[in-house]
């Protein structure tokens, strides 16, 4: 079973570790995990996409909660999720393939960052399905680099992860 | 200095002593220096372990003996990495331990320093928090909040680790910095429709047991269990870290369970309808196989560690909070049960089927109940191994902080400096400590630290020339090649207590027993008594099979 974990917790030196360490001594890969800071002050949201056996997450979520820099941990309801993630792309562009590749572009509503001779840097944004064939589509001229930020995620609705909300 | 300066370690001490510290077991290095200097203008009296181990393992057991928080001190690299046993220890068992040390200068810190080592990283899964400090300003309130987060809640091992820069260095106090704590916030109340609900399953219940956990223990509410044991009627079974939730001679205490549980104990569990699970986390040596636990009963958890419920066990009711809380509520809306006919067979059931005795007059439950007439309601402490399995079931004590073993890690060499501990916090009370020669020999060092403080413990040392244990599972499970266990067979305890400032005597009989037992009585200071028993005893019951109850009574059975 897949499950997006959301974190709130301080911004602080080591917490990272504190945090992935949980997963990491149960035997979670985690397939995804980004965080930054938030709407509060010194205080730092993760996201965090992990399958695994439910029973165990949930020992997991309990065990993150007791964590001294953790507010609020919350397994966000996939019924409910708006996910985004984000990806840079380098790519190279023959000069006869520029119209097919911008044509894509366009379509994807992608951006282009950078065209340089014949190498671009293009941004890609969506959900994580959407990226993966995004990546796919453009995958027919050479990559030869790709960057994802990991997935960030929120619930649809008025229930928040910050300890506040409903 | 000037007024409001301090440094850091002059910080650090002065709010040791505020928080109420009295002892710090503790190990010299260059990085704890400048601590050892506050120290030395302080009531605070720094304890000379041996071995940084000890010192950790003194500071548990002082904590466990007294209900207060231990501290104890290292250096840095080697000395805090020898912490870590003990550490652990603590943490395994819930102890409320405050573990300090010395770090390199900051601007050393990742440089690969002489005696450095990433001791909070490596101690982050076996502290409930610890802290790298990164400026003098914080100490003082990193102390008093480490000393909060140690004692409250589920309790366990804060570790500050703190560069040798930031003892020395000079700061106005009235710049400290404090540091939030947002996100912790216990449950100390136990939900009241949940106390109802528990109640009216209790109520209900035909064949009701009680577990009795270490958390009961921890949360000094010793008074308000026997109370609820004494509204209920309900039989008690109790955890290893539970021996001393309730006196082991209360009529309703049926004794130890799982894997080296009385018959009746584990027969109680596998055939209850309710269970009201009180302060434990459902171990692995208490459950057994967890397809099979318990299988006919509902269980109600109480447990102040919200982590704690659903973990190993299903829970039908949780109920998180204290349980000096929780118990008292839980015991004013309970009627007193009616129906004992399942206290009747279960009594009938113990009667059938007693602990065996052990063969001889000189075997170990022998040996423990000649020592027990010599121990009226002492603290008793155990090592790990054989001889604690033994000292759990037949050496009985009182309700009360009075058992001290490792139960969750099962650390060897745990006994004799968490003894110390337990006489330094409880000077009013005698210690004994029962160990095993494997065990002992891994901190025999620390007999030197109880010489020269004088301490007042008698260490009784259950000398088979095995690792008793080890050899009993090659006895049932490894083909009986005994290579691995063979220990002790050209060691004196005895000789060496004497080498290192204690008082010993090795004894092979019973009437040797009873004589030492009686000499000693007038001795002050640390005794060790050497009791040289044959080396075929295994201890029993033992869970062979999948189930509790699927066990070997007795060497005929």
């Amino acid at each position: 079973m897949k499950h997006t974990i959301s974190i709130l917790c301080d911004d602080t030196p080591g917490v990272m570790t504190r945090i992935s360490g949980l997963f990491s001594r149960r035997g979670f890969n985690i397939e995804s995990l980004a965080v930054g800071n938030t709407e509060i002050q010194g205080k730092s949201r993760f996201t965090i996409v992990v399958s695994g056996d439910d029973a165990v997450l949930e020992q997991v979520r309990k065990q993150l909660q007791k964590l001294v820099h953790v507010i609020k941990v919350w397994d966000i309801d996939r019924e409910r999720i708006i996910e985004r993630e984000h990806a840079l792309v380098k790519l190279e562009v023959r000069e006869e393939e520029r119209p097919q590749l911008l044509q894509i572009v366009t379509s994807l509503h992608a951006n282009i960052l950078d065209s340089s001779e014949n190498i671009w840097i293009i941004e890609l944004t969506g959900d994580s399905a959407s990226v993966d064939s995004a990546i796919n589509l453009v995958s027919q001229f050479r990559i030869l680099e790709t960057i994802r930020t990991g997935r960030i995620a929120l619930e649809r609705g008025k229930k928040v992860g910050n300890g506040k909300g409903a | 200095m000037k007024k409001g300066k301090s440094t850091g370690a002059k910080r650090l001490v002065k709010e040791l002593e505020r928080q109420g510290a009295r002892y710090i077991f503790a190990y010299p290095g260059g990085a704890n220096l400048p601590i050892y200097e506050a120290l030395s203008r302080s009531p605070l009296h720094p304890i000379l372990a041996r071995h940084e181990q000890g010192a950790a393992h003194m500071a548990d057991g002082f904590a466990r003996a007294g209900g207060g928080v231990g501290f104890c001190m290292a250096t840095s690299g080697p000395g805090a990495t020898n912490l870590v046993t003990g550490i652990a220890t603590a943490y395994m068992d819930s102890s409320p331990i405050l573990a300090i040390t010395g770090q390199v200068p900051r601007n050393m810190i990742g440089n690969d320093a002489f005696q450095e080592v990433d001791i909070t990283g490596i101690t982050i899964p076996i502290t409930k928090h610890n802290y790298l400090v990164q400026d003098a300003e914080e100490i003082g309130p990193i102390v008093e909040q480490a000393v909060y987060l140690a004692s409250t809640g589920r309790k366990g091992p804060i570790l500050l680790d703190i560069p040798k820069d930031i003892l020395t260095a000079e700061f106005s106090t009235t710049n400290e910095k404090n540091r939030q704590l947002e996100g912790y916030a216990p449950t100390i109340k136990g939900h009241t429709g949940q106390v109802k609900r528990a109640a009216g399953m209790i109520n209900g219940a035909k064949r009701p047991l009680i577990i009795a956990g270490g958390g009961i223990f921890l949360a000094d509410a010793f008074d308000a269990f026997a109370s609820f044991v004494d509204k209920s009627s309900i039989p008690v079974v109790h955890t290893l870290m539970g021996k001393s939730a309730l006196d082991n001679e209360h009529p309703r205490n049926l004794g130890l369970f799982g894997y080296h549980g009385r018959c009746v104990a584990n027969k109680a569990v596998s055939e209850a309808d309710l269970i009201i699970a009180v302060g434990t986390r459902f171990g692995d040596r208490s459950t057994g196989s967890l397809a099979s636990f318990a299988s006919d009963a509902k269980i109600i958890h109480i447990d102040i560690d919200p982590a704690e419920i659903g973990k190993n066990v299903p829970a039908y009711l949780p109920i998180v909070g204290d349980i000096g809380d929780i118990l008292p509520r839980l015991c004013e809306q309970i009627e007193c049960s009616a129906d004992s006919s399942w206290s009747d067979e279960l009594s009938v059931f113990a009667s059938e089927h007693p602990l065996p005795g052990g063969d001889g007059d000189f075997s170990t439950p022998a040996i423990l109940r000649d020592v027990k007439t010599y121990f009226q309601d002492p603290i008793l402490v155990t090592d790990v191994g054989r001889h604690q399995i033994y000292a759990a079931q037949y050496f009985p004590v009182r309700g009360g902080r009075s058992f001290i073993t490792s139960g969750g890690l099962g650390t060897m060499g745990f006994g004799l400096p968490a003894a110390i501990g337990a006489a330094l916090a409880r000077p009013d009370k005698r210690v004994l400590l029962v160990s095993g020669d494997g065990s002992f020999m891994m901190n025999i060092q620390e007999l030197a630290c109880a010489a020269e403080l004088d301490v007042d413990l008698t260490a009784v040392i259950i000398h088979d020339r095995r690792l008793g244990m080890i050899k009993q599972l090659q006895d049932a499970f490894y083909g009986g090649g005994f290579d691995a266990s063979k220990i002790g067979g050209s060691v004196s305890f005895a000789l060496a207590a004497e080498a290192l400032g204690a008082a010993g005597r090795r004894v092979a009989s019973a009437d040797e027993l009873k004589d030492v037992l009686k000499d000693f009585e007038t001795v002050r200071g640390p005794k060790v008594i050497e009791c040289m028993v044959e080396e075929e005893e295994n201890v029993y019951p033992m869970v062979t099979g999948s189930t509790l109850t699927d066990l070997i009574e007795g060497v005929e059975a």
